[in-house]
């Protein structure tokens, strides 16, 4: 190929399948560049997020968590601990090393997801939140005083409209009312789905309640505004308008966690115990 | 030196993406209902305007007319990328909250517009400056846009509260349309308008010359 004296023609070809090679090895080079050296900085933002949204869960104020420090330190209160999701008991940071060799500092409860190892795919009839398979394991937080638990942090996650949404639920130490909620993670429509991280929505489920009289998950998303003086309100969360199948999906996915094959029984003993 | 500065600052009044052009209203609507939303926003369209025009340009003598606007597409969409993964090292509540919309850039049709328009035919450092330019007159619409959304929306201005609000005690009560996609139609409807009032060369020939009122005779 000539590219001298006007020889060259940049319609040849030649000269087109080598533009379209280099650009594209060019620009594969540059994002997989910049997608590889920001990894690690990007993962401990997220790590941040979600140690903030285990702490917006339990109540606190954004204000009060404004800045990395800030996350740090109030982060510190709560007390790791895993949910076996088999045996129906909480392990506390040492038993889980001991017994089921978890770290919590490093457990990844979603990586988990994908190995048969430690996960089991649930069959049509139990996947109520639609997510395939059960973890084993489930990481959890709990805020002590006195030697009393006084709250509950425990992750949740469900299909909503578009994809997994991922956040915490937060219970009081009576294992049924809850304290408040938040999703960290979620691929719903802007403006409709994604209103379930608006906080005047999720400013409506503190003080709600769980379980029914019969000790079964009573916890429903209403469709539309709930009456707060109507029987029963203290089982129902106002739906999100324009978001059935978002809010259908949140209410899923408390009715499976909180359900036989979620928290429930675990959260059951220990109030009863 | 002057045909720089003019490069520059043409785009913010005279030729101005959004006000003339009418390029790139999806976004303005989508991320204007907070200042510092809409600020990130435009820093990362005009970052990558501005680097996909350089290297547009210094390319622009080799590429084939018949992939151009492929090789184009390449590197805005490669740029758009890069800018996305800064964001979420650096502000990762703000990459958060802009989500889909800075991958969205890669539509813009401002930043393939100048691609098209400007690099494809122009030296590399032109270029650069045309993409800052173009970028800056884009953002000089989302910002007066999210200053009035944010301010009538909220009460609040970069998130600090200016109208106190009748939830927390005050006596301004939010105007909920503010934070709505239509009141950004209606403010850049506005915008358009005071800019062609002020510029009327900028006002367009009509399609279409409406016939005068005839009657009819019958008979």
């Amino acid at each position: 190929m000539s590219d001298q004296d006007g020889g060259f023609n940049k319609d040849s070809i030649g000269n087109i399948i080598m533009i379209a090679v280099l650009v594209c090895l060019g620009c594969s080079i540059v994002v997989s560049g910049a997608a590889v050296g920001l990894k690690s900085v990007r993962a401990d933002n997220k790590a941040l997020d979600r140690s903030k949204n285990v702490l917006l869960a339990a109540g606190l104020s954004a204000n009060e968590i404004a800045t990395r420090q800030q996350i740090q330190d109030r982060f510190a209160e709560f007390e790791p601990v895993v949910m076996d999701l088999l045996d129906k008991r909480m392990l506390t940071a040492e038993e889980a090393r001991k017994e089921k060799g978890i770290d919590v500092v490093s457990f990844d409860q979603r990586s988990t997801v994908k190995d048969p190892m430690w996960s089991t795919e649930l069959s049509v009839s139990e996947d109520v939140a639609m997510i395939k398979r059960r973890e084993h394991f489930a990481l959890a937080y709990l805020l002590r005083s006195e030697g009393r638990i006084e709250k509950f942090v425990l992750p949740i996650h469900g299909y909503g409209l578009w994809s997994t949404m991922y956040g915490f639920i937060a219970l009081e130490g009576d294992g049924n009312t809850v304290a408040g909620i938040t999703f960290y993670e979620d691929g719903e429509t802007a403006g409709l789905g994604a209103e379930i991280n608006n906080p005047a929505w999720k400013g409506i489920w503190p003080g709600k309640e769980i379980y029914g009289a019969d000790g079964t998950v009573a916890l429903k998303v209403a469709k539309g505004a709930v009456d707060p003086s109507a029987k029963g309100a203290q089982y129902r969360v106002d739906g999100l308008s324009g978001a059935t199948l978002t809010s259908r999906g949140v209410e899923n996915m408390v009715a499976y966690w909180m359900g036989n094959a979620g928290y429930g029984p675990i959260l059951k003993n220990m109030s009863e115990g | 030196m002057s045909q720089l500065k003019e490069t520059l600052l043409n785009p913010i009044f005279n030729n101005n993406p959004i006000g003339l052009q009418i390029l790139g209203i999806c976004s303005a609507l989508a991320v204007t209902t907070k200042m510092s939303v809409a600020l990130v926003m435009c820093i990362a369209l005009t970052s990558v305007c501005a680097f996909s025009n350089l290297f547009v340009s210094l390319i622009r003598n080799r590429i084939p007319s018949s992939i151009r606007i492929i090789v184009q597409m390449t590197i805005i969409a490669s740029l758009v990328i890069v800018v996305d993964q800064v964001l979420g090292a650096v502000a990762y509540d703000l990459s958060k909250q802009l989500t889909v919309f800075v991958g969205l850039i890669i539509t813009n049709c401002i930043v393939m517009g100048r691609a098209e328009a400007f690099a494809m035919a122009n030296p590399p450092v032109a270029s650069f400056v045309d993409g800052i330019g173009n970028g800056l007159g884009y953002s000089v619409v989302l910002m007066v846009v999210a200053t009035i959304r944010e301010l009538i929306g909220s009460g609040s201005l970069f998130g600090f509260g200016i109208l106190p609000l009748v939830t927390e005690g005050g006596w301004y009560t939010p105007m909920g349309l503010m934070l709505l996609a239509p009141s950004a139609f209606f403010i850049i409807g506005l915008l358009i308008w005071a800019l062609r009032a002020w510029k009327p060369e900028q006002v367009e020939e009509p399609d279409y010359e409406i016939n005068s009122h005839s009657v009819l005779s019958r008979g």
